[in-house]
C-alpha cells in the first residue's frame, strides 16, 4: 500500500554503505559537501477530503501540497519556511511550528503515519492511517523534530483541516502586558497573538460576524483594534528562543527598558523571535542520556545525517 | 502489616524494604486487599504481589529503585478503568497506585496551563478550573473515574476529541520516574524544549516507559455558545453517510457520535429521554464556539442530515435537554447492564467512508456467533465501539465472544483501519499487533521501549508481541482469562 519506497530505501542503502544526508529544499540546513545526499519521493498519493487526510511523499513542497488542498477547502498545519516553502519532510524533521500555533496547534500533531527508511535501509512504518490511533507506541511524535537522525521520511499521512471561513489580523498600539493579557483572556481561541512590547497583533479565525463582535467588545472595553493585512514581518528577527509563556511579559519589558535589540513574542505560546541570539541552555543529564540511548537504537553507526546534534540548542 | 501467603519468599525482603520507604499502611499485601488490583476494567486477570500507595514523587522513586534492585516488574495504576489489561499485574508484579497523588498543584489562567498529580480524576480537573472558564478537553466516557495519569499512558480520547484532539495534544510536560528510579521532566511549559519530543513518545506508552508523577496540562477556553442535536435515520448507512458529508463540507463539530437501534432502545429504557427507539441509527452532534458560527453550522449540519434522509432533527432547547441527550450517550454502559450482565467493549478505527461497510460486517459477525451487539461510538473520527453483551455463565459464550472480537479487529484493519483508537493495546491486543505492523515496525517500537526502560521492568509483557519484546518472555497464563 502507498508509494513504493523501495527505490528510496535502495539509495539510502544498508548500514554498511556509509554516511548519508537527506536534503529537503535545504532552506535551513545544507548537506555537508563530503556526504552523499538523497532526497525523499514527492507527490500526492491519495487525498481524501472526507477523511481529512492526505498521503504524500515527504519530498513534496509544502506550497504545492497546500495548493492541492486549497482546491478542496483544506490545509495542513505545517510551517512554510521563509526562503522557499520547504518540503513536508523538512518541516516535519525540523518540528517547528509557525506563528499560528496558539490556535491551530503544534506541527507535531499533523503527522498521523510515517513510512521511513531506517539506518539499515529498511522501510519502517510508524503510526496509523486514521485520524485517531493508539496502536502501539507513538513513534511518529519522536520522528517529528528528529532532524533526520532517527530515519529518513519517505511517505507521510497528514491530518488536514478545513480552511477557516475568514482569517483576520488586527493590531493595537500602546499595548502593555495588561492589554496582551486581556486579549488572551477575552478573545475566544485566537489563532495567534504577537507582541513586541509596544504593539500587539492578533488573528481571529472563523465566522466573520463573530469576529466583528469580538472586536466591537474589545473596542468598548480596551481600545479599538485596527484591522491590518497580516502579521508583522519577522524577517528582521532571525533568531528563535523558547520560554514558558508566563515569562514572556517580563522578558519583553526588560528588553524594552534596556533597549537591547527588539523581540516579537508569540503570547500564550512562548516563542521569542529575536534580532540577536539568546544564551544557549544546557541539556539536562537524563534528557541527554535518553537521546543517546534512542540514537544508539535508531542510528547506531551515526550514518544518518552525521554532524547534526539534537541536544545542542539551535538559536535559529 | 501482616504476612501474606500469596507473596513469594523473595518478596518478603522486597516488602520489608518497601515498608522502609513508605508507611507500612500504604504497602498492601493482604490477599483480600490486593485481589482488587488483579485486573483493570477488562476481563484480563493477573496477580498483584504487593500494592503500594506512594504520596510523593520521591516515594515513587524509592519504590522503583527497590524494584530495580530486585529486578522486580512494577505496574502503574490509576483507577483501573483501562479496557485493554494495561494495568493488569502479571506474575505478582508490584502495583504502584497513584490514587493518593491527586492534587491540583497550580493553574495559570492566562496561558491556560495547570500542573497536576497523576492520580487526579479527569472530571475533577475540569470541575476545579470551571470557575476560570476553562476545561480539560479530553473527556473519556469514564471521566468521572479515570485518572489523568491513565489518560496520558493510554493517550485517551473522548467524544470532544474530534475537534480538539486526544490527550497528547493537551499535555505539555510529564515529570517521569524511569525504571532505574531517576527523575526527568519530558517536554516543558516552553513550546520547543531541546531535542526529541520525548513527551510525545511517553504519552501512550501504557506504563512501559516509566511512571509519570506530575503532569502539565493545557486547558481550553470554554465555548460561549453550544448547540446539541440528535438526528435519526432509518438506516445505519444514511447515518454513516451523513457523518462523512458533514466532514467533507468543511466542518469539524465538537462531537459527532452515533448510536444504533439496540443501543437507543437500551438507553431509552434506562433514562427516558424520548430517544427515537424505532430508528436504525441516531447521530448526536454538538457544535460549539461563538454564536454566529454555531448557528450557521447547526443550520448547515441540519441541511446535510435532511439531505441524507434524517427523519427528525431535535435541537436541545436548553441546558437541561442538552444534558439529557449527553446522559443518554454517557450512560450507555449502565443501560446495557440491564440487558445482559456482561459486556466486552471493542475499540477499533476505520476510515469514515468505510463506517457503514464495517458496521454491517460487525452485525454479521455477531449474528454468526449468536451474540448481541450494540454500537455506540465516536463516528466523527471513525472510532467504532462494538459492544458485545452476554451472560458469561452461559457455557461456551466466552469462546464466541473472543472469536467475534478477533473477527471485528481483523475486519477493521482490513478496511484500512487500526487496532485501537483510544483504549490501547495492553494485553488485549498485543498479539494482534502483527496485523498492523511488520517485524521492522515492531522492532522500532521495541527500540523505543529499550531506550526508555533498558531494565525491562516497567509494566513488561504488554503491547509488544513476543518476538519484538527483546527478552520479555511471557504469555498470558492459563489461569488468566481474556
Ligand atoms: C534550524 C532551523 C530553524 C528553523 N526555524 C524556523 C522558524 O523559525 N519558523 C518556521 O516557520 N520554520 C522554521 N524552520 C523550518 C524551515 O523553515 C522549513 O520548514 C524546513 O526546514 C523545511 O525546509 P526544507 O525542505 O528546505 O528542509 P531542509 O532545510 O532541507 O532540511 C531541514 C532538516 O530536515 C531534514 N530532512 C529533510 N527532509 C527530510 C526527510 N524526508 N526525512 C527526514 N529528515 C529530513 C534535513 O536533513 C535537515 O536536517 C527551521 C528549520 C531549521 C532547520
Ligand atoms: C465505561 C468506560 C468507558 C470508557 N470510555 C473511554 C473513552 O471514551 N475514551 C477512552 O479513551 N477510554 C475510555 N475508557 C478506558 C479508560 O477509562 C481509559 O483508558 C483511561 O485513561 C484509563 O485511566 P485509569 O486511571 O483508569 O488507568 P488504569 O486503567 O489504571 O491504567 C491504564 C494504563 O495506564 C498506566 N498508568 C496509569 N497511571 C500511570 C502513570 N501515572 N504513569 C504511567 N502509566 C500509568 C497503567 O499501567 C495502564 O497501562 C473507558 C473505560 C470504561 C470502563
Amino acid at each position: 500500500m502507498g508509494l513504493d519506497l523501495s527505490p528510496f530505501a535502495e539509495v539510502v542503502g544498508p548500514a554498511s554503505s556509509g554516511s548519508v544526508w537527506i536534503a529537503g529544499q535545504q532552506s535551513r540546513l545544507t548537506a555537508p559537501s563530503s556526504i552523499r545526499r538523497v532526497t525523499a519521493p514527492s507527490g500526492i498519493y491519495d487525498l481524501q477530503p472526507d477523511e481529512m487526510t492526505v498521503v504524500c511523499g515527504a519530498g513534496m513542497s509544502i506550497d504545492e501540497l497546500q495548493d492541492s488542498l486549497r482546491a478542496v477547502g483544506q490545509y495542513v498545519n505545517l510551517p512554510r519556511g521563509d526562503s522557499g516553502s520547504g518540503t513536508v519532510g523538512g518541516a516535519l524533521a525540523t518540528g517547528r511550528s509557525d506563528i499560528y500555533r496558539l490556535g491551530r496547534g503544534a506541527t507535531r500533531d499533523t503527522l498521523l503515519q510515517a513510512r521511513f527508511v531506517n539506518h539499515d535501509g529498511q522501510v519502517v512504518s510508524a503510526g496509523g492511517p486514521t485520524v485517531k490511533n493508539v496502536s502501539g507506541f507513538d513513534l511518529c511524535r519522536l520522528l517529528v523534530g528528529s532532524l533526520g537522525q532517527l530515519g529518513f521520511l519517505g511517505e507521510v499521512i497528514l491530518r488536514t483541516r478545513p480552511i477557516p471561513q475568514s482569517s483576520r489580523w488586527f493590531m493595537m498600539s500602546e499595548a502593555g502586558p495588561e492589554i496582551v493579557e486581556a486579549i488572551l483572556r477575552r478573545v475566544y481561541r485566537p489563532a495567534s497573538v504577537l507582541w513586541d512590547g509596544h504593539k500587539v497583533w492578533f488573528c481571529i479565525e472563523g465566522n466573520s460576524r463573530d469576529c466583528d463582535e469580538t472586536t466591537r467588545h474589545l473596542a468598548a472595553d480596551l481600545q479599538s483594534p485596527t484591522e491590518v493585512a497580516g502579521p508583522p514581518t519577522l524577517d528582521h528577527y532571525p533568531f528563535r528562543q523558547s520560554v514558558p509563556p508566563a515569562e514572556l511579559a517580563e522578558l519583553v519589558q526588560s528588553h524594552v527598558q534596556q533597549e537591547t535589540g527588539q523581540l516579537v513574542v508569540e503570547a500564550g505560546v512562548g516563542i521569542v523571535h529575536r534580532q540577536t541570539p539568546a544564551e544557549p541552555k544546557a541539556t539536562e543529564k537524563t534528557i541527554e542520556l535518553l537521546h543517546q540511548r534512542l540514537l544508539q537504537q535508531f542510528n547506531p553507526t551515526g550514518r544518518l545525517n552525521p554532524g547534526v546534534s539534537l541536544t545542542t540548542v539551535s538559536t535559529l | 502489616m501482616k504476612s501474606d501467603v500469596s507473596v513469594q519468599p523473595m518478596s518478603h525482603t522486597l516488602v520489608s524494604r518497601l515498608c522502609q520507604v513508605l508507611e507500612p499502611r500504604r504497602v498492601h499485601t493482604e490477599a483480600a486487599d490486593i485481589d482488587l488490583y488483579k485486573r483493570d476494567a477488562s476481563n484480563i486477570e493477573g496477580r498483584a504481589g504487593v500494592v503500594c500507595f506512594p504520596i510523593t514523587t520521591t516515594e515513587v522513586q524509592d519504590v522503583i529503585r527497590i524494584c530495580a534492585e530486585f529486578n522486580q516488574p512494577f505496574v502503574a495504576r490509576g483507577s483501573g478503568t483501562g479496557l485493554a489489561g494495561g494495568a493488569t499485574p502479571l506474575d505478582g508484579a508490584v502495583v504502584i497506585s497513584t490514587a493518593k497523588m491527586n492534587r491540583l498543584l497550580s493553574v495559570d489562567p492566562i496561558n491556560r496551563t495547570a500542573w497536576i498529580e497523576p492520580g487526579m480524576l479527569n472530571l475533577d480537573l475540569t470541575r476545579e478550573v470551571a470557575h476560570l472558564g476553562l476545561h480539560f478537553a479530553p473527556d473519556p466516557s469514564s471521566q468521572q473515574s479515570c485518572t489523568i495519569g491513565g489518560n496520558v499512558a493510554n493517550n485517551s480520547g473522548g467524544p470532544h476529541c474530534l475537534a480538539d484532539g486526544v490527550t497528547s495534544s493537551h499535555i505539555l510536560a510529564c515529570e517521569v520516574v524511569l525504571s532505574d528510579g531517576s527523575l526527568v521532566v519530558l517536554g516543558g511549559e516552553e513550546p520547543e524544549p531541546i531535542g526529541l519530543d520525548l513527551r510525545g513518545a511517553f504519552i501512550g506508552s501504557e506504563g512501559m516507559f516509566g511512571i509519570t508523577t506530575k503532569i502539565c496540562v493545557r486547558l481550553m477556553q470554554n465555548y460561549s455558545s453550544v448547540k446539541t442535536m440528535l438526528m435519526d435515520f432509518t438506516s445505519v448507512e444514511a447515518g454513516a453517510e451523513t457523518v462523512s458529508a458533514i466532514i467533507a463540507a468543511g466542518m469539524v463539530p465538537a462531537a459527532l457520535e452515533m448510536m444504533d437501534q439496540l443501543c437507543l432502545e437500551a438507553v431509552e429504557a434506562y433514562i427516558h429521554a424520548g430517544l427515537p427507539t424505532d430508528a436504525a441509527a441516531a447521530l448526536l452532534v454538538e457544535v460549539s464556539g461563538l454564536p454566529h458560527a454555531v448557528d450557521e453550522e447547526t443550520e448547515r449540519i441540519s441541511d446535510i442530515g435532511r439531505a441524507h434522509g434524517a427523519r427528525t432533527i431535535r435541537v436541545a432547547q436548553d441546558e437541561a435537554e442538552r444534558a439529557l441527550l449527553w446522559k443518554g450517550r454517557k450512560t450507555a454502559f449502565g443501560a446495557i447492564a440491564r440487558i445482559k450482565p456482561n459486556y466486552y467493549l471493542h475499540d477499533t478505527v476505520v476510515p469514515r467512508r468505510k463506517l457503514n461497510e464495517v458496521l454491517q460486517e460487525v452485525y454479521r459477525i455477531a449474528k454468526r456467533h449468536d451474540l448481541l451487539v450494540l454500537n455506540v461510538f465516536h463516528a466523527g473520527d471513525g472510532n467504532l465501539h462494538p459492544l458485545l453483551v452476554f451472560d458469561k455463565r452461559e457455557p461456551g459464550v466466552m469462546e464466541r465472544v473472543h472469536a467475534a472480537g478477533e473477527e471485528i479487529v481483523r475486519v477493521s484493519v482490513a478496511a484500512g483501519g487500526v487496532l485501537s483508537g483510544e483504549h490501547g493495546i495492553g494485553l488485549e491486543k498485543r498479539d494482534f499487533m502483527p496485523l498492523m505492523f511488520g517485524p521492522h515496525d515492531l522492532h522500532a517500537q521495541s527500540a523505543m521501549r529499550v531506550a526508555f526502560d533498558p531494565l525491562g521492568i516497567a509494566n513488561p509483557f504488554k503491547v509488544l508481541p513476543s518476538p519484538s519484546r527483546c527478552g520479555d518472555a511471557h504469555d498470558i497464563g492459563e489461569d488468566m482469562w481474556v
